[in-house]
């Protein structure tokens, strides 16, 4: 969440690829972000396509002609790819946001336990869930 | 805590894009599978698909809720990820102006195509 008193992002954008020690939720993290700046720059341009339905059929048809070929059945499969990712990651982090799946609070003892381990499965699970999805589509696109 | 605010709505917005924005996956990409809504046969972007999901009330309110939701999820999340590079103030509002303005023409434009495709839909 923004705020006006944060530090200055020293890192920049590199900040937001290099995971370091964080961990594999941190390369989520990076890719949720990479996934829905990708959902986003193509939602803008579906929304200027598909309007084109109000005009009737011609008008559909020749925006769907526009919009046919193998690199744009890629792309089409990037984005469905892309929303299965951003999709079911972003259930797990409502989830976890809602302190769902994080584990009790614990006392602060040494060696200190972190609740990374007890999200851990939540996370592979989700992957596994959106990997499966997306191979789905690309039977369905491709197959 | 105004952008408290916001922040729960994006991730309320979220949670309607992944279900609306899930079903429309459904129908328009696991139609081998499924094969939901899609009445006249064949892909699900041929006219006699398009026109019987776009003539259903249910739908339109449906693409409008979805639009709305997506619009604000995806820019607001766009604004924050621009606002971590700590740009100047000016741009800050810059960056609010075109957002809010683009964001609320994109819906406009969706929001006519939604109810205009289900007229025209209707009328044929």
């Amino acid at each position: 969440m923004p705020s006006e008193n944060h530090y200055p992002n020293r890192l920049g954008i590199r900040g937001w690829l290099f995971g370091g020690n964080f961990g594999f939720e941190r390369y989520l993290y990076a890719l949720h972000r990479l996934t829905g700046l990708g959902i986003l720059a193509y939602f803008l341009l579906h929304i200027v396509v598909t309007s084109s339905r109000a005009l009737g059929p011609e008008a559909w048809r020749s925006a769907m002609g526009m919009v046919e070929g193998p690199l744009f059945k890629v792309g089409e499969y990037l984005v469905f790819a892309a929303f299965a990712f951003h999709g079911l990651n972003g259930i797990r982090l409502i989830l976890l946001e809602l302190g769902i799946a994080v584990g009790r609070p614990i006392e602060p003892v040494y060696p200190y336990r972190t609740s990374v381990h007890v999200q851990r499965p939540l996370a592979v699970v989700v992957m596994l869930l959106a990997a499966a999805v997306a191979v789905l589509g690309g039977f369905n696109l491709f197959g | 805590m105004r952008d408290q605010k916001l922040w729960t709505v994006h991730i309320l917005a979220g949670a309607g894009v992944a279900f609306l924005l899930g079903l429309h996956m459904i129908i328009m990409h696991l139609d081998r599978y499924l094969g939901i809504f899609n009445p006249a046969g064949g892909k699900p972007i041929e006219w006699g698909n398009v026109a019987a999901r776009s003539g259903s009330a249910w739908f339109t309110a449906g693409y409008i809720l979805l639009l709305g939701a997506a619009l604000f999820h995806g820019l607001y999340g766009l604004r924050n990820i621009l606002f971590e590079l700590s740009p100047p103030a000016g741009l800050k509002k810059a960056i609010n102006v075109l957002f809010w303005l683009g964001g609320l023409g994109l819906f406009a434009l969706g929001t006519w195509a939604a109810v205009a495709g289900c007229l025209t839909a209707r009328a044929l």
